[in-house]
């Protein structure tokens, strides 16, 4: 027996703050103390506060550590494994905490209280290389379940009563994605596929649950196998994941080697197995067709639909695919009921959503919550607000093929249907917090700039389509625009976005379409005024001293790379020596003088 | 694998080992491990109990923490049993001999050793 587990976060986030160094240190520091028959340390998968890592936590007082650094290791085995003693000065706190000595476990913290962890329920608790961490909490029960108690079509039936979605930015039904795959089964080769090609830039939801819980997706796709009579599966996962297809692989392994794939699983007569397949990264390929275009070993390009895929989909048969966070939900139903599900969330979403946040908050981080929720409650409560006490101005859901949601509405409940009504959408989860100091033209156009990048070129409303909205927002934030070209944006946006082939083309003008909508006056302050009121647009803006600030030090000039500030000959009053000035032809507008100055003399015009 | 049984059974052995993590156990052990507790032989009693809650199969219920000195460094090794529902059992000066004979009749069996409490041990 151990009587403590030490659990290190093993995700992407922790692994490049430095934990697999701190894992190996604490198991030497762990054997060197005598402690390695009852001290057991455990390598997990993401707990989710990534902004504060190397996380560690020690059961069973749970008492949770963050920020670690390798020359704590030491100091945590000998004073708190050994005699007791939780190291202090490590433990988390949060900041708004009234009773700041208290050793927070996890669980009582804000960023956890809110939340309701289905599809994350294993990450961080489980150490997702062993099959048998994954069995004691009920892993494969669901698939033993469904094989020996249910027929395939009330698999299908539960699925659709629980009214589970997909988690990968549609939010198309997901039990009848797969009644529509289930006709004919046993007469036709069927194939069931994942969509782990998480492009979305700063989300990494299915990341987190591929690396900290690789089992639960492999047991769902065995379930889906099972519902729409198909005996072969694959997953389609970035290549730039090499944790989570290190975690895959030997996942797949362990199911093999315990027959929960392969054939005659629990004797059942059902055969099921997973093969992996790696994306290059093209952002395109996380759209369906192109996706299963690309299994097939050809370019990825996406291809009209219908056919849908459950007609004809991977090698021209029926086939569903499913996100990665839309499968990690499937077990969970099949063993609590579809009533336990759809009592989470709201009308028309149920259960809950994962969401990475990311951008201008201070827990950046992953977080489940159910669906309903307000945006306040996730940026302020569990994100724990905006840092430097700078104001919200606005978040961004579904990445590039979503768009902004403004103070205004941040107390909206967060489900598919209020997101699109607002402009934007779920996609898959990313969530990036943006401050007064975001300029919403600069945001449109960053969003643009991966679109047109990534945009694969089959389809010409995409293709140029895009690239002459990028030129439009370039020309506003390079101060030539005229008001016409707000007009011209709206109108291009809406053709491509009627007019292209793939979800990537039909969403790529999404915000730009809605900054315009709740920005527009920033948009027209840049035409107008010629002013970014945010101060980003650089060639919008001047930088000036204030001559009855500046003290004369000259730290500004000798920091700046292009030799535009020179002494002129005021001397301010009070002041012994003269004040400098910043020739504007000259500035290239770096900001190093800003930087340097100590009386704060320099400000953006 | 060929029956359900086999996953139940896979399950049910390794649910015991990962159930510290859900810190929801009934009973917990805290053992003082402050200097004094270590210098008066915290640890045998301390390896005692691990050992024998194991052996028992009792690692669903009970867990085994330290803690610091509590304050009544004479009496140290001390051992404080805190179960659901119930007063804590605080016991005084063990051994390891002792800290197994808690574990057979205490956390098994469900009656306090009280000649080992510090009850007993004040009113000697």
């Amino acid at each position: 027996m151990f009587r403590s587990h030490v659990l290190i976060c093993g995700g992407t986030g922790c692994t490049s703050s430095g934990s697999v160094k701190i894992m190996e240190a604490m198991n030497a520091e762990v054997a060197a103390m005598g402690l390695a028959d009852e001290v057991k340390v455990v390598g997990t998968g993401c707990f989710g506060l990534c902004a504060l890592g190397p996380i560690m936590i020690v059961y069973p007082e749970g008492t949770f550590y963050s920020n670690v650094k390798i020359e704590d290791v030491h100091e945590i085995v000998e004073e708190h494994l050994l005699k007791g003693r939780p190291v202090e000065r490590l433990v988390y706190h949060e900041e708004k905490s009234e009773d700041v000595t208290k050793a927070m476990s996890l669980s009582e913290t804000a960023f956890y209280k809110k939340q309701k962890r289905v599809a994350l329920r294993n990450c961080g608790v489980i150490n997702p290389e062993n099959i048998d961490e994954y069995i004691a909490m009920d892993g494969y029960r669901a698939l033993g379940k469904v094989l020996t108690e249910m027929t395939p079509d009330e698999v299908i039936q539960t699925i659709l009563d629980s009214g589970l979605r997909g988690r990968g930015g549609g939010g198309f039904p997901t039990g009848l994605k797969w009644k529509f795959a289930s006709g004919n089964r046993g007469n036709v080769k069927k194939y069931v596929a994942c969509n782990a090609d998480e492009g979305d830039p700063g989300a990494f939801m299915d990341r987190s649950i591929l690396e900290g819980d690789p089992h639960a997706v492999l047991e769902a796709m065995a379930i889906a196998g099972y519902a729409i009579g198909a005996d072969e599966g694959y997953i389609y996962v970035r290549a730039e994941y090499p944790i989570a297809i290190h975690r895959l692989e030997v996942a797949i392994n362990q199911a093999r080697e315990y027959g929960l794939l392969g054939e005659d699983i629990f004797g059942t007569g059902f055969n099921f197995d997973i093969k992996l397949r790696f994306g290059a990264g093209a952002f395109v390929c996380g759209e369906e067709t192109a996706l299963m275009t690309s299994i097939e070993g050809n370019r990825g390009e996406p291809r009209p639909r219908p056919p849908f895929p459950a007609v004809k989909g991977l090698f021209g048969q029926p086939t569903i695919l499913n996100n990665v966070e839309t499968y990690a939900n499937i077990c969970q139903i099949i063993l609590n009921g579809p009533e336990w599900f759809s009592s989470m969330g709201t009308e028309k979403s149920k259960g809950t959503k994962v969401f990475a946040l990311g951008g201008k908050i201070v827990n950046t981080g992953l977080v489940e919550v159910p669906m309903g929720t307000t945006l306040r409650e996730v940026i302020e409560e569990i994100g724990g607000g905006i840092p430097g006490g700078k104001k919200f101005k606005a978040a961004q859901t579904g990445g590039p093929s979503g768009g902004c949601i403004p103070a205004s509405l941040i107390d909206t409940p967060i489900d598919y249907d209020n997101l699109i009504a607002i402009g934007s959408m779920m996609g898959s989860g990313g969530l990036i917090v943006m401050d007064e100091n975001t300029c919403m033209v600069d945001l449109a156009r960053f969003f643009l700039d991966f679109t047109v990048d990534e945009s694969c070129g089959k389809c010409t409303p995409c293709r140029i389509g895009t690239r002459r909205l990028l030129e439009i927002l370039d020309k506003i934030i390079a101060g030539n625009g005229e008001l016409e070209d707000l007009d011209r944006l709206e109108e291009l946006a809406n053709y491509i976005k009627s007019a292209s082939l793939c979800g990537l083309g039909q969403t790529a003008p999404n915000p730009v379409l809605s900054t315009l909508r709740y920005f527009r006056d920033e948009y027209v302050a840049h035409i107008v005024d010629k002013k970014c009121p945010a101060g980003v647009c650089k060639s919008l803006l001047q930088f000036k001293i204030d001559a009855d600030k500046c003290i004369g030090c000259g730290m500004c000039a000798k920091n700046c790379p292009a030799d535009a500030i020179t002494r002129t000959d005021y001397i301010a009053p009070g002041h012994k020596l003269a004040s400098f000035a910043i020739d504007p032809k000259k500035c290239v507008k770096c900001g190093a003088c800003m930087e340097k100055c100590k009386p704060h003399a320099i400000y953006k015009d | 694998m060929k029956s359900l049984a086999e996953l139940a059974a896979i399950r049910e052995k390794m649910q015991s080992k990962v159930i510290i993590r859900e810190g929801q156990a009934a009973t917990r052990v805290v053992v003082g491990m402050a200097t004094c507790g270590i210098a008066a032989g915290a640890r045998p009693v301390l390896n005692a109990f691990v050992d024998g809650i194991n052996k028992e199969g009792l690692t669903e219920k009970v867990t085994i923490t330290q803690t610091g000195c509590i304050g009544i460094c004479q009496y140290e090794p001390v051992v404080e049993v805190y179960e659901e529902g119930k007063e804590k059992v605080t016991y005084v000066k063990l051994d390891a001999a002792k800290a197994n004979e808690i574990v057979e009749k205490h956390l098994k069996g469900g009656k306090v050793v009280t000649e080992y409490t510090i009850g007993a041990y004040k009113s000697l």
